[in-house]
């Protein structure tokens, strides 16, 4: 049984990192990154050797209504190929990036708990243990965002923090409710529990849920620690931070609770697709205004979020395909571009578009992945995002929401409008830099070819032969709804 | 009943103080209250009338206790909450160290 | 008459002196009888942290990282977990699966038994009680008047 281990093996590097490098960061490096690589390569196994089963592990032996347990489904080996990925492509990218911060093995300490807490909460198959583990990465996340030790870091991990705590009050009155109606924890045994109450109740527990995890997802309601923390935490954090913790904290744990437990109740897939459609519109308009790069690149997230929670609203298998592939070209294509600004905040030492210039001469492969991500994010073929976006408007149309459709066509036209700006003034513009002031290293470079590389070939997932093997099983567990309680319990 | 209802508004008081409060350490203080709040509401959740204590003793019988599950899951969740406490108040310190002040309304280096 | 050395007046030094003891065996305790009775390793665990506590507020923190050995502390700290850990793998090695009992049960009510409950109980102790000590003393290191203006 492989489900364990995608929790000991990065918590074990956590706390092993600061045993073995005291002063020194290598080991630490080639810890974390030895570990990273494992998790890739478990994951990797899972998804396309395992795929299409559902592997439940009874922790401590237990069964079900007593017990503990971590499922693993096509689902949670999507995801947790994608929080690998991108956590290796971060470790590589580190190195340089800390040391100009004054770092020390805390940092890949503090990234391994955080990898720990997401990878978690993907496999658990039981509530409050995702609470518990969702704590932990938000606790690695809050330390992290505050690590350049600056006063604006500080604030927004500030910020961040306290919202926290708002969303974590409210997931655990979720709990409570949800464990006072069906006297269990299990997400399975909850969901065969709440079929058998009153639709009451189940609006309370959605209603909490949704509040409080939509903290997490920072749809538009609930945005307003987002663009701070994302944007002040260090680069290779943002990334991550942008890439996949809010959808492996948010996204994943929403489509999982409405569709798996609550079996998609009606009401609240309309409420997904108001706030997808608010998200992505204003999301993007307020982009559009900023300077500062990466706070510019933070409020696309929530623009691009907004996408995902429109598609995950549809209710439709189409819809469902548009929204799983999304997420993982947001998370390939967004940490990219978060590379791309950490990349020329250490070349220029400036993150205010205005005060860049025409790069492309000196940081070429910066400019040039910079633009594969740009166009991704922006929805033109042949790169990944414009088959995502195209699913999903095809599955709007489908769907009978026309107007939903028409939003995510005006939202994607808005993307392209931000992100001409972003290479007419940050990459390509009028102004010659004559001179760099820190050099992009090899690993910078390294995370970014492999990342827009992944930009290409995650376009592939989308034909027909392929998708066979890779997204349809994990819109089959998710378009199964409640009979996948079924299947837990089976087991 | 009325528990339950004075559970509630104890967290309101707590969200209340998030929202409005202008002193760091206050909205720490609220954030505390709020999740006192709902630790309360998990603990009333798993009460049972007429029932003892959950701890297995010599001479005593398991059926008549209250639910103990809800109680360990207050436990790891003050926990949790005292490492978000704590590091609440780090980061009002060193907000503190750059900033001299409490007050949020003067801390504004984000905004927009 | 000022005291000049660090910490508080020589009544609460001694006072700490007499009771710091009793404080400790009152935290290993609770810990050693968490399957028997409430508490277990994160009562006991806070309860340990509040005697070093005792011992930083009563003779400054000079003294007490003297007599503690900072590093060696963070050294245990780390380690806790890894230990906790070793105790799932161990239960995925001999018991079935991670964190299942592969010790003998005993006999109920008696102070050796109920498997790996003891041993990870004074694991937990030993991370909450140094975490919790750490982070108070992390703390007491900020000094408001010092940090740059930015």
């Amino acid at each position: 049984m492989i489900t364990p281990y995608f929790v000991i093996i990065p918590l074990a590097a956590a706390f092993l990192i600061p045993l073995v490098s005291k002063r020194k960061t290598g080991p630490a490096v080639l810890l974390s990154l030895a570990s990273t690589f494992a998790l890739v390569v478990l994951s990797g196994y899972a998804f396309f050797g395992r795929s299409g089963e559902t592997l439940v592990y009874r922790m401590s032996g237990w069964k079900l209504p007593v017990g503990i347990n971590l499922v693993q489904d096509a689902f949670s080996s999507f995801m947790l190929v994608m929080v690998s990925l991108i956590a290796l492509t971060s470790l590589v990218f580190s190195p340089r990036y800390i040391d100009r911060l004054g770092g020390d093995a805390k940092y890949y300490s503090l990234f391994m708990v955080l990898v720990a807490g997401m990878n978690g909460v993907v496999v658990t198959g039981d509530l409050f243990n995702l609470f518990v583990f969702m704590e932990i990465a938000i606790l690695a996340a809050l330390a992290l965002v505050a690590y350049g030790g600056r006063a604006h870091e500080f604030e927004a991990a500030f910020k961040y923090a306290v919202m926290a705590s708002v969303s974590a009050s409210l997931i655990l009155i979720g709990i409570a409710v949800a464990y006072s109606a069906t006297s269990s924890l299990g997400l399975a045994t909850i969901s065969r529990g709440l079929e058998r109450q009153s639709p009451i109740l189940v609006l309370w527990v959605g209603g909490l849920f949704m509040a409080g995890f939509g903290l997490k997802t920072a749809a538009m309601p609930f945005h307003a620690w987002l663009p701070d923390a994302h944007s002040s935490a260090p680069a290779p954090i943002s990334a991550m931070l942008s890439g996949v913790l809010i959808k492996a904290l948010g996204v994943y744990v929403l489509i999982r609770f409405f569709y798996n437990v609550l079996g998609a109740p009606p009401l609240f897939l309309q409420i997904f697709l108001v706030l997808g459609a608010v998200s992505i519109i204003l999301g993007v308009l307020l982009a559009i205004g900023q300077w500062d790069i990466k706070r510019l690149l933070a409020y696309h997230s929530i623009s691009q979020i907004g996408y995902i929670l429109l598609a995950m609203g549809l209710d439709t298998t189409l819809g469902m395909i548009g929204a799983v592939y999304h997420m993982l070209n947001h998370a390939v294509f967004k940490s990219l571009l978060f590379y791309n600004a950490g990349a020329l905040e250490t070349a220029l030492g400036t993150r205010d578009l205005r005060e860049m210039g025409n790069v492309s001469k000196l940081l070429p492969v910066t400019s040039g992945t910079s633009l594969i991500a740009s166009l991704s994010i922006s929805g033109v073929p042949p790169f990944n995002g414009f088959f995502s976006k195209l699913v999903i408007i095809i599955a709007a149309v489908q769907a009978g929401q026309p107007l939903f459709a028409f939003v995510a066509v005006v939202g994607s036209l808005l993307t392209l409008a931000s992100f001409l700006k972003v290479q007419k003034f940050g990459l390509r513009g009028g102004r010659p830099v004559e001179r760099l002031i820190g050099e992009v290293d090899g690993g910078m470079k390294t995370a970014m070819i492999l990342l827009a590389a992944l930009c290409l070939v995650t376009s592939l997932l989308i034909v027909p032969g392929i998708r066979e093997t890779t997204i349809d099983p994990v819109v089959k567990v998710i378009m199964e709804k409640t009979g996948h309680a079924q299947i837990v319990l089976e087991k | 009943m009325t528990l339950y209802v004075l559970c509630f508004a104890l967290f309101l008081v707590g969200l209340y103080g998030i929202l409005t409060k202008r002193d760091l350490v206050k909205i720490i203080l609220s954030s505390g209250i709020m999740g006192y709040a709902c630790n309360m509401m998990l603990v009333l959740f798993g009460y049972r009338r007429e029932a003892s204590y959950p701890i297995l003793e010599k001479g005593r019988e398991a059926a008549a206790m209250v639910d103990p599950l809800p109680q360990a899951m207050v436990l790891t969740a003050i926990v949790i909450e005292l490492g978000i406490i704590s590091l609440l108040a780090a980061l009002a310190v060193r907000l503190f160290q750059k900033y001299r002040t409490y007050d949020i309304t003067k801390i504004r280096r984000l905004s927009g | 008459m000022r005291d000049v050395k660090p910490g508080l007046t020589v009544i609460v030094k001694t006072v700490n002196r007499l009771i710091l003891w009793m404080i400790f065996l009152y935290g290993i305790y609770i810990i050693l009888h968490g399957h028997l009775s409430p508490g277990g390793g994160f009562g006991g665990g806070v309860v340990l942290a509040l005697g070093f506590l005792g011992v930083l507020l009563a003779y400054g923190r000079g003294f007490s990282l003297n007599w503690l050995r900072l590093g060696t502390l963070r050294d245990l700290e780390y380690s806790a977990p890894l230990l906790f850990l070793g105790f799932g793998l161990a239960g995925m090695a001999w018991g079935g699966a991670f964190l299942a009992n592969f010790l003998s049960k005993g006999k109920l009510f008696a102070l050796l038994s109920s498997g790996v409950i003891l041993p990870l109980n004074i694991v937990i102790g030993l991370k909450v009680g140094l975490s919790l000590f750490l982070v108070v003393l992390a703390l007491a290191e900020f000094d408001p008047s010092q940090g740059d203006d930015e």
